[in-house]
């Protein structure tokens, strides 16, 4: 499924845009880091939690588990804060 | 065998042609809170180019370049809002490679609340003979261990999950505004099982079985006054930066937060040197650097520690301080350095010594500007500014 990837994590995917695939956004996850070697720990920690100004988007609904379904023909935007100074 | 010239003035020998030795080039790693800079001198140290930013926008907390070869980096680093990392050159920072296993804490088991890495913020070599053994220190304190040059890391000994650990180190409210922080890493150079840590806050902690069980060393220590605070607790201490003599790894110092000390083993009981600082200076301040061949002569940068705890230079007037008696005596070196209206932070990784014949000191401050401080820190003068707030500063001869 297409994976939208935002301009801080590009560095890993070199695009705006990925393709991976999972039975959950566990897995989704996975296939990215298989992908792209660490991308998944700047965005999820060590305890499985979504980082704190992280936000994933299923379908332009806010993912707050990691063991959220999904279909091969799902959407999922990675959304990262840009707030800051 | 002595060299001749040849023809093309190429100095030669009986087995060919022989390469002058190059001097010695200093460099000066700067870790900032937007990036990272190389400044690389010229033989006599007054011409700087930098090299960056690496890694614009991200904060650094620490670039450190690997005795061992002379030629590795690593970077503790963090994108503002993504998780933690550490990257890895092998080519002097033209290309960088990510770890592939950064510092993580472990997974904690099904319903307990686990710790997860802010940043990684120290980073220390191990001892020459232990090719590729790194430790790192993070915030909230931790512990990790890697012994492939960087790539992959892994927590380290009992320290980041035992419960008395734990208490010690507090919540991230107990900590730093930044957050609480493991530092100071000091691995001795006799023995790779002997290590000395800090922890802000936590106190000071020594192991001599590599990790399997650990020792306080908070002897002699003050904590904040007028609380009530237990000095045998070590939730009440806050070592700032700890450091030991290159030529004497029996003698250590440290500015604490409430001071600043000495330790000569096999003693267990810190001494407070600097209770000899003029009292309109105080003692307290983060970093402490070492002379690298006497073990006598130790500087300090303080900051202002009354009241609200500005944590500036006392008085707007920024100074370098020396002991050249292991802590009897201070000396004041402030020439070429402002007069007045300049309230300048010089956090703990911030000032570092070089091992020249003569020695200069670096320091970076928290408005940008990195300092060279001559002749022992005795002349001052301006090497960059306009830089990010700087976290911290290393400097390494590349031979």
């Amino acid at each position: 499924m297409k994976v939208l990837i935002p301009s801080a994590l590009r560095s890993y995917t070199e695009r705006g845009e990925a393709e991976a695939s999972g039975a959950t956004l566990a897995a989704l996850l996975a296939d990215l880091d298989h992908q792209y070697t660490g991308i998944r720990f700047r965005i999820i920690d060590e305890q499985d939690r979504i980082r704190r100004h992280i936000r994933i988007f299923v379908n332009g609904e806010q993912a707050r588990e990691l063991s959220q379904p999904l279909a091969a023909a799902d959407e999922v935007v990675i959304v990262q804060a840009l707030s800051g100074g | 065998m002595a060299a001749t010239r040849s023809k093309s003035g190429k100095a030669v020998s009986a087995n060919g042609p022989t390469r002058a030795r190059a001097a010695p080039r200093t460099i000066v790693l700067v870790a900032t809170r937007k990036g990272a800079w190389i400044f690389h001198a010229d033989a006599a140290r007054r011409q700087w180019r930098a090299d960056g930013p690496h890694f614009l926008g991200h904060n650094v907390s620490h670039l450190v370049l690997d005795p061992r070869d002379g030629r590795t980096l690593l970077a503790a680093a963090k994108t503002g809002h993504l998780g933690p990392t550490v990257f890895r050159s092998t080519d002097l920072g033209k290309t960088w490679k990510e770890a592939a296993k950064p510092p993580a804490f472990a997974k904690a088991p099904d319903g307990q609340a686990g710790r997860s890495v802010d940043h990684t913020f120290w980073l220390a070599p191990g001892r020459a003979a232990d090719k590729d053994l790194w430790y790192a220190g993070t915030s909230p304190q931790g512990l990790f261990r890697s012994a492939d040059g960087g790539v992959t890391w892994e927590p380290f000994s009992i320290v980041n999950d035992d419960p008395q650990f734990r208490e010690w180190m507090g919540t991230v409210q107990d900590g730093t505004p930044d957050g609480p922080k493991l530092h100071s890493i000091i691995v001795d150079p006799r023995d790779g099982e002997h290590l000395y840590l800090g922890m802000s806050g936590g106190g000071v902690h020594e192991t001599t079985d590599g990790g399997r069980s650990w020792q306080t060393l908070i002897k002699g220590m003050d904590v904040v006054e007028g609380f009530g605070f237990d000095p045998a607790k070590p939730t009440f201490h806050d070592p700032h930066c700890m450091r030991m003599c290159a030529t004497n790894p029996d003698r250590l110092y440290q500015q604490n937060h409430c001071g600043i000390y000495r330790l000569d083993r096999p003693s267990d009981t810190w001494a407070r040197i600097g209770r000899s600082m003029p009292k309109t200076v105080g003692d307290i301040g983060f970093p402490l650097v070492l002379h690298p061949r006497n073990d006598n002569v130790a500087w300090v940068f303080p900051m202002d520690g009354t009241q609200v705890w500005p944590r500036t230079s006392p008085g707007g007037k920024p100074a370098a301080y020396v002991t050249r008696n292991g802590g009897k005596t201070w000396q004041r070196l402030d020439a070429g350095l402002p007069k007045s209206q300049a309230w300048w932070t010089v956090k703990r990784q911030c000032m570092v010594a070089d091992a020249c014949d003569s020695v200069a000191l670096y320091l970076g401050n928290s408005g940008g500007e990195l300092w060279i401080g001559r002749d022992e820190g005795r002349r001052w003068s301006l090497i960059a500014r306009h830089l990010p707030e700087i976290y911290a500063v290393e400097t390494a001869e590349l031979r």
